[in-house]
């Protein structure tokens, strides 16, 4: 780490956080801000059926499509959706240090936002862009209060994401493999055929689409 | 938190009554994870569940002990639990940082999993900033460990014949004498908190650590994991143990890619 010369600095490590930080009892105080913390940090997802459907019952969803991140959400723009097939049902609301998204649905490209589009002649294949930031502590709110207002069984999801280059794991150098590429991770219930080699060891997808 | 793998038609959850959980710490140097991989990719153990939890940073992958084209494809999450019946042998295994403010829910809930599923004991493994010794500590062997109450009764005569050092304890404010003596294991992620709930809990618990830094630490792992079977004898070591233990396929790599060509 390049620092300068006489700056004493605390190596960091891989384990994490210095464990004398969490061990410190809470004070009232301290538990307060961090419940404040907490509420400002809330994933809100807001459903907006405007052609049937209760807000309350399980979404019935058969495909439900997911694009995270700038580019991903981009390829959902440029190559699926358009107004006349995909009406806009959902919007996700949240906080934290890199974004902040709203409940507008009338979004720009270069804006972060986490919206839900329906298909109009099958409203049982739904579409999310996701092209804000959801930080560590956001994805598994995000995981939970998504997918919890749909019924599960007999759903196919399919993520869609990017990664750079530079962080593939592979015997060669980065600097000669074609790209762009795809790979792909699939659960052992997709029985359908994959468009592209899966991704090999040691590599790992984290973040909201490993969620 | 736990959830069962759906294996055969089977759903039941699988027993774990008097087995040994092996865990690690996510904690310096990953020596404990390290070690945890070696033993699961040695003993060839097979994943009976994994955890449900919103403590760690999500990740996913294929296989990280794959052998051959038929074994690579399934997938890997950050908590997984396998299991050697046979050795009456449970192992999770933590891969991901914890997220902040999510170490105590963890063990609160892991600790309450432990009583559920009535396993005997817990076995930790776990390290600490080598730098953080003292002059004593700098001398003699890097590895140490620590025992709950409940398994000092049982265990710990065995520990002083093979001849292993306890984790000392240290002033509570350096350089003013006659203060109180506190367990401190910086770096060592989890491994206070856990200790220290257990020993209240009544768990029995053992922790064995290494000192280390951060770099190169396969030889910690290595090290580390011999230490836990001088007790725990998983494998045979009258041969060289560290021959013995197998490196999983995700080890590749552990320090980048191939160079370009163009370099040269």
């Amino acid at each position: 780490m390049a620092t300068f010369f006489g700056e004493v600095v605390v190596a960091p490590s891989r384990a994490g956080l210095d464990e004398e930080e969490e061990a410190r009892e809470e004070t009232p105080e301290d538990r307060e801000i961090r419940r404040e913390i907490e509420k400002k940090r809330e994933v809100e997802v807001l459903w907006n059926w405007q052609s049937g459907g209760c807000a309350e019952e399980p979404l019935v969803c058969s495909r439900f499509i997911v694009a995270i991140g700038r580019n991903a959400a981009a390829f959902l723009s440029s190559f699926i959706l358009d107004s006349v097939c995909w009406e806009v049902v959902g919007v996700v609301k949240l906080w934290n240090e890199w974004c902040r998204t709203s409940s507008t649905t009338n979004v720009l490209p270069t804006d972060s936002f986490c919206l839900f589009y329906r298909l109009i002649s099958d409203p049982t294949v739904l579409l999310c862009q996701c092209s804000c930031y959801v930080a560590e502590d956001q994805q598994f709110q995000w995981l939970e209060k998504v997918f919890g207002s749909m019924q599960k069984k007999g759903l196919q999801v399919t993520i869609l994401s990017t990664c750079p280059v530079a962080d593939y794991k592979t015997q060669e150098s980065t600097l000669t493999l074609v790209s762009p590429f795809l790979k792909a991770l699939k659960t052992k219930e997709f029985q359908e055929q994959v468009c592209c080699p899966l991704l090999e060891q040691p590599n790992i997808v984290r973040d909201l689409p490993a969620a | 938190m736990f959830v069962p793998c759906d294996r055969g038609g089977s759903s039941a959850a699988p027993d774990f009554k008097g087995f040994t959980l092996l865990m690690p710490a996510v904690s310096v140097g990953n020596v404990g994870q390290l070690a945890i991989d070696l033993v699961i990719s040695t003993l060839d153990m097979t994943k009976v569940g994994y955890f449900y939890t919103d403590c760690l940073v999500p990740m996913v992958g294929n296989n990280p002990y794959a052998t051959a084209e038929e074994n690579s494809t399934e997938l890997s999450i950050n908590a997984e639990v396998y299991s050697l019946p046979s050795r009456k042998l449970v192992v999770l295994q933590i891969r991901s940082p914890f997220i902040k403010n999510k170490y105590r829910p963890f063990c609160e809930t892991l600790l309450s999993w432990v009583k559920s599923s009535k396993c005997a004991r817990v076995v930790l493994l776990s390290s600490s900033h080598a730098y953080q010794r003292d002059d004593e500590q700098l001398l003699g062997t890097p590895l140490r460990y620590l025992l709950t109450p409940d398994l000092e009764k049982a265990v710990g005569g065995h520990m002083k014949e093979l001849k292993w050092k306890e984790m000392e304890k240290v002033a509570a404010y350096p350089g003013i004498s006659d203060t109180d003596k506190v367990l401190h294991i910086p770096g060592g992620g989890i491994t206070k908190l856990l200790f220290t709930e257990s020993c209240s809990e009544g768990i029995q618990m053992a922790v064995l650590l290494k000192f280390c830094s951060e770099g190169d630490n396969i030889p910690d792992a290595f090290i580390l994991v011999n230490y836990l079977n001088e007790w725990l004898q998983l494998i045979k070591s009258e041969v060289n143990p560290s021959s013995q233990w197998k490196i999983p396929s995700s080890w590749r790599l552990l320090f980048g890619n191939g160079l370009p060509p163009a370099l040269f």
